[in-house]
């Protein structure tokens, strides 16, 4: 893919940059936005996102390496996330971890050889009183078990089946 | 007034619906604020009590008080909605069933500190809530709620901005100079103070940081003024609070209710009482940053600052994480340490080293690898962190390793292997001189 944003989202960049006095606070929201679009955030991105908001590549790389949610390398299409800190520990949420990872053969941080899965076990998510949790990319899943978890993951696969 | 006022989450249906938010009172309370002047609105909120509801309980109206009149610098506010702290989960409630009421405690919060811009800043995995928020802050600009249409809405000259700023992922930028940092597009590493954001802050212009959830409290404050606030709930620590109820609990949830309720109330009739008809075994009280309760301190404890001060204790968050007679005390601590080993930012020795060094200790008491002595050891490693940290993390991390090891001491030494005696390799060596000797060999 050719690492380049469209004219929509160079007017969401301009967007970002006007939230803030000076383009560097600006960012976080591109990386986000980079992310969205090529799916990982690459050298070549990282480059790219310097070069448009003015900025040394060193600066971004430190950035994108110090908050967790910027993708290193490239991810699954659904990226599952498992929590596994204190409120969820008290209802499972390690089994859950253990049983997801099973199922799909990944440990932490691993995809899954057809690019479809990969699985990320996390701090608390904010949603400890509907524990245990998990989340697909951006959607949480709160109070869930085994079961459902086993029915979400079959359904991606049969959904992706049909679409591609 | 009823029993538990709903000052934050009213019960009523669509509240995140701006027409509904207008007919329930909606805005009336920055309309009051416009009539008095900046400095009457501070003094309200300082006589309404108001503490932080962020962690540390500091007393709003003085926090306030701290920023310079001056109308002719930039200043900022921040309003943190990060809520990364295990156990707290309450934030996510103001942003999806009451958002304009945050909108409204931000704009009465801009007037009273003379404030133009503000950022509301989510945690990255809040995507949901982000969006929410989003389209609230969008119909409140294009209504003339906020922004520039402010001006002729409201018949006044001040107008402030609200934007929101993403997070991407680490606890820290809670922290609130991390925080700072993680909106000009920096690394969220904790900055020394002083100088105190009041003084130097976002971008270096004077900035308040202050609660999502303290900040929606203002609203009330002055729609019922500070004295009446000030009734409601523990007279040092007033107000309501919302409370995020996890763990062992059969019905898990956020309930607000005044402060100085019992913990046992909270437990046994709003929440339904522990699962599976089973005992209590510990509680903790706000947030796992928090030393925790026992069965016993929990029976008797009210959730207020003051009174949870007694039990070694803090309100923190208002995060209720309820553990059964079953909860294996030791790998909770275990979990706790890690999770603060992995969001140390590593800035300070005593930190990075510390909680690295805590949790590999914890893992070897848990995996029964561990002697006695260790347990003395692991103490004394928290209390070399504490204190010694630029931020709070550090002492975030080390109070509940010493809060579980001292108040359930036993589960740990149940753990542990008899310390090994300690033998000598060879005579000479082995027998140490001891004071005495000296003494003697002076004389
Ligand atoms: C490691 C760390 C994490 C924190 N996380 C949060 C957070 O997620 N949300 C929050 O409001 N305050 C958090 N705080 C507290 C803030 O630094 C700050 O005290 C608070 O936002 C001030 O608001 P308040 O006075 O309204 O409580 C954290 C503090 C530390 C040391
Ligand atoms: S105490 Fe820990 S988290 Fe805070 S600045 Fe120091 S190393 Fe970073
Ligand atoms: S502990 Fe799992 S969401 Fe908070």
């Amino acid at each position: 893919m050719e690492i380049k944003f469209s004219e929509e989202e160079l007017n969401k960049v301009e967007e970002l940059k006007s939230k803030y006095p000076n383009s560097k606070a600006a960012l976080m929201g591109v990386l986000w936005l980079a992310q969205k679009k090529f799916g990982w955030i690459s050298q070549e991105v990282i480059e790219y996102v310097a070069d448009l908001l003015q900025l040394p590549p060193s600066h971004v790389d430190g950035v994108v390496s110090f908050y967790t949610m910027y993708f290193k390398k490239p991810m699954g299409k659904y990226h599952i996330q498992v929590c596994t800190n204190v409120s969820c520990l008290l209802r499972d949420g390690e089994e859950i971890y253990h049983y997801i990872s099973k199922k799909l053969g990944i440990s932490n941080g691993e995809v899954t050889s057809d690019g479809l899965f990969s699985l990320e076990e996390v701090e608390c998510m904010g949603a400890c009183g509907g524990a245990p949790m998990i989340a697909v990319n951006e959607n949480y899943f709160e109070n869930i078990d085994i079961e459902f978890v086993d029915k979400l993951i079959d359904n991606l696969r049969k959904q992706d089946g049909l679409s591609s | 007034m009823e029993r538990y006022p709903k000052l934050l989450l009213p019960e009523i249906a669509n509240l995140n619906e701006i027409d509904v938010y207008l007919s329930n009172g909606g805005f009336e309370a920055y309309k009051k604020a416009i009539k008095m002047s900046p400095e009457e609105v501070i003094n309200e909120v300082k006589k309404s009590g108001l503490r932080g509801r962020g962690g540390a309980c500091f007393p709003t109206g003085l926090k306030w008080s701290f920023m310079p009149k001056s109308k002719d610098i930039p200043k900022y506010l921040c309003v943190n909605g990060d809520e990364s702290e295990p156990g707290s989960f309450k934030d996510r409630q103001i942003f999806e069933f009451n958002p304009f009421q945050l909108i409204e405690g931000i704009l009465i919060s801009g007037y009273a500190m003379g404030i133009k811009t503000a950022y509301i800043y989510i945690r990255g995995e809040y995507h949901k809530w982000i969006n929410l928020m989003q389209k609230a802050l969008d119909t409140a600009y294009e209504r003339g709620y906020v922004g520039p249409k402010m001006k002729t809405t409201f018949g006044n000259d001040y107008w402030l901005d609200i934007f929101i700023h993403k997070g991407a992922g680490a606890y820290i930028c809670g922290e609130e100079t991390a925080l700072m940092n993680s909106i000009e597009g920096d690394r969220g590493y904790p900055r020394f103070k002083p100088p105190f954001p009041a003084q130097r802050g976002l971008w270096g212009y004077p900035t308040t940081i202050n609660n999502v959830e303290t900040i929606t409290a203002v609203v009330p404050i002055i729609k019922m003024g500070g004295d009446e606030y000030a009734k409601i709930g523990a007279p040092k620590h007033p107000g309501t609070l919302l409370f995020g109820v996890s763990g062992h609990i059969n019905r898990p949830g956020v309930y607000e209710l005044p402060t100085g309720t019992p913990l046992k109330e909270i437990i046994y009739e709003h929440c339904g009482g522990v699962w599976k008809n089973k005992s209590l075994k510990a509680v903790i009280p706000g947030g796992s940053s928090m030393p925790p309760l026992t069965a016993e301190e929990a029976e008797i404890a009210l959730m207020d600052e003051e009174s949870l001060q007694q039990f070694g204790t803090h309100i923190g968050t208002g995060g209720i994480i309820v553990m059964d007679e079953d909860t294996d005390i030791v790998k909770v601590t275990y979990r706790i340490a890690h999770f603060y080993h992995h969001e140390s930012c590593g800035q300070c020795t005593p930190c990075r080293e510390g909680c690295g060094w805590m949790e590999k200790m914890l893992k070897r008491i848990y995996e029964g690898n561990a002697t006695a002595k260790d347990l003395d050891l692991l103490y004394s490693v928290a209390s070399n962190i504490e204190g010694n940290t630029i931020c709070a993390l550090g002492d975030a991390a080390a109070w509940p390793v010493k809060g579980f090891l001292t108040k359930f001491r036993s589960e740990f030494e149940k753990r542990v292997k008899a310390s090994r005696e300690f033998v000598p390799p060879n005579v000479v060596h082995g027998k140490r001189r001891s004071f005495s000797d000296f003494v003697e060999y002076k004389s």
